[in-house]
């Protein structure tokens, strides 16, 4: 098990040297001057004279990978650099952002499970009947919409229409709904079907038949496919967090909350390329760290992989 | 069990069905220009804001342009866009994951490793940043999609190549002389190609969801060409006076996305019952 764990965490660090290297040969191509970039969002007058003497500031005449190794010795230590725009640690910016942003996903994530599990459970029990079509229907209606879409139909017809919540999000009930509604439903439509066709394969194993000829009692032998669905519902959920920080840009823009998404959102519109860098980074170490704990987690689920990674 | 059962007669009724719809928005997009009642593009003081009448089917938006007319241009961005990202990620795809499967190695680490590695980023947070980056336009959209589009084909043209490679035709093949280009195109191609066409089919709707999330935030298709995102976000500030002008281009969508996703089951499901028997 523990040498397990360490041949992924190796692996998560060649992974995540790739993505750092990408990440910042992303901003490395940006079309124009990273230093006329810098001047222009802090609305500097350029000149010739000024440029130079920034790029030099900037360390910008150095070779490439001299200035990678520096950034990503940087981003190591939690120095990811300062907004153009503000000349504030972008470290700190995210860390600020990252609160709402949790709080956005975790709800919104909470709110998709919720509705989701008891549903298929339900609807792989009770296949091909009226619950069964309309749940399909809704899941695969709700698997269609674009969250942006979600988003302006329900601010037209709970805002504009009827009057019930407000239009920019805060951190009552009330105004987390609607983004929450918007960022779980497509969410949930995917979970419901995937879920859903993880339970029908488990009941049609012959283990479930087995156990139910013998007369065992039906909880029981529910208990044993939820135990066994574990590890595909953990990975389903482990990816969509990627969905989830990719929804969270337009959620948080629409609402306007000031989580990651927005931050990322406004530093495109004012070409603040170090924020748009952190934010691409922190999202994506996030979301490797998380699917290689859920990876970790099969293991406990499943005690035949703890043996067998065990003898390799 | 009880109502439809799912044969394959069925199942082929009900992909026609959607192909056909599907092939309807294709047309549709393809003679917009002759459908249209206005011209998309010409603006008028005078018509500002005006609810749907006989002259303007889904009324006009704040520069009183016709939206019924940006709605089917608007279709040309949103369809074709979309299944021209498909069609490219699927070849590239496919390219990469059966040389990475056939000749394995350091060309096979270098190619899988790749994919890995766009996979550590979450879709939609590198398109964003991409599109963001390189500024708005249809093609940025397209290439910041397509980054990561690709690793679904690759990863799965290599799985099932290392599948078949060890197969006595695909010997059979190789011993008779057939040089590796003959193999990996005529013999495994062919047998590969089932599983790859259904995540193509199933990819239509996401892509198209994707791009359409881009120009939304106004860094995929801008204004003034007409696009269904473009149109939403343009035209939400104005909601209460003009609801008219984000909910045609909202309907568009869902209906397009419906249909192509849709399209995308039936593939499916036709492909599963062809593996049974």
């Amino acid at each position: 098990m523990a040498k397990y764990i360490v041949k992924r965490l190796i692996h998560l660090i060649g992974i995540m040297i790739a993505v750092s290297f990408l990440t910042f040969l992303l901003m490395y191509l940006s079309p124009g001057d990273a230093a006329a970039k810098k001047l222009n969002a802090q609305g500097v007058a350029v000149s010739e004279e000024i440029i130079e003497k920034t790029r030099e500031s900037m360390g910008l005449n150095r070779p490439f990978l001299v200035q990678y190794g520096d950034w990503a010795l940087h981003a190591l230590q939690g120095d990811l650099g300062e907004s153009y725009k503000d000349g504030f640690p972008v470290a700190g910016k995210l860390v600020k952002g990252l609160r709402y942003t949790a709080i956005l996903a975790l709800t919104s994530m909470a709110l998709a499970l919720v509705v989701a599990l008891p549903l298929s459970i339900l609807t792989a029990l009770k296949k091909d009947t009226l619950l069964d079509d309309i749940t399909r229907l809704f899941s695969f209606i709700g698997n269609s919409l674009p969250n942006f879409l979600i988003s302006v139909l329900l601010m037209y017809f709970l805002c504009v229409r009827a009057h019930l919540l407000p239009l920019v999000a805060n951190e009552s009930i009330k105004g987390l709904l609607m983004p929450c509604l918007a960022l779980s439903i497509p969410i949930c439509g995917r979970f419901i079907r995937q879920f859903r066709a993880e339970f029908l394969e488990q009941l049609g194993k012959p283990y479930v038949s087995g156990a139910m000829l013998r007369g065992v009692k039906r909880r029981y032998v529910l208990k044993n496919v939820l135990h066994n669905s574990s590890i595909s519902i953990l990975t389903i959920v482990g990816l969509s967090i990627g969905t989830l920080f990719g929804g969270s840009v337009v959620i948080e823009t629409i609402f306007r909350w000031p989580g990651l998404g927005k931050l990322a959102m406004d530093a495109i519109t004012n070409r603040d390329y170090p924020v748009i860098q952190g934010f691409v980074l922190f999202t994506s170490t996030v979301y490797v760290v998380i699917n290689l704990l859920i990876d970790i987690c099969y293991s406990w689920v499943d005690p035949r992989l703890r043996k067998k990674e065990g003898d390799s | 069990m009880k109502k439809h059962v799912k044969t394959r007669t069925y199942l082929r009724r009900r992909l026609a069905v959607f192909l056909m719809l599907a092939g309807i928005l294709v047309v549709i997009s393809i003679i917009a220009p002759l459908l249209c009642p206005n011209d998309p593009y010409s603006t008028s003081a005078a018509d500002m804001n005006r609810a749907p009448c006989a002259q303007f089917p889904f009324g006009t938006d704040r520069y009183g342009r016709c939206i019924c007319s940006r709605v089917l241009m608007g279709s040309r961005a949103s369809i074709y866009s979309a299944v021209a990202l498909v069609a490219l990620t699927f070849i590239a795809g496919t390219v990469l994951g059966v040389l990475a499967g056939w000749y394995g190695g350091f060309l096979d680490s270098l190619i899988m490793r790749l994919a890995d590695v766009m996979l550590a980023f979450p879709q939609m947070v590198l398109a964003i940043a991409v599109a963001g980056i390189l500024g708005g336009g249809l093609g940025n959209a397209m290439l910041a999609m397509g980054i990561t589009g690709w690793t679904l084909y690759a990863r799965l043209a290599r799985a099932q190549v290392l599948a078949l490679k060890e197969e006595p035709y695909v010997h059979a093949a190789r011993l008779s002389g057939c040089s590796a280009w003959a193999i990996m195109t005529k013999t495994l191609l062919p047998n590969i190609l089932g599983p790859l066409l259904v995540t193509a089919a199933t990819q239509i709707g996401v892509m198209m969801i994707g791009i359409a999330g881009l120009s939304f935030l106004g860094i995929g298709v801008t204004e003034p060409q007409a696009e269904w995102g473009s149109m939403i976000n343009t035209s939400r500030a104005y909601l209460q006076l003009a609801p008219w002008a984000v909910l045609a281009p909202a309907v568009a969508t869902i209906i397009t996305v419906m249909i192509f996703n849709y399209l995308g089951d039936c593939v499916r499901d036709m492909l599963d019952v062809g593996v049974e028997q």
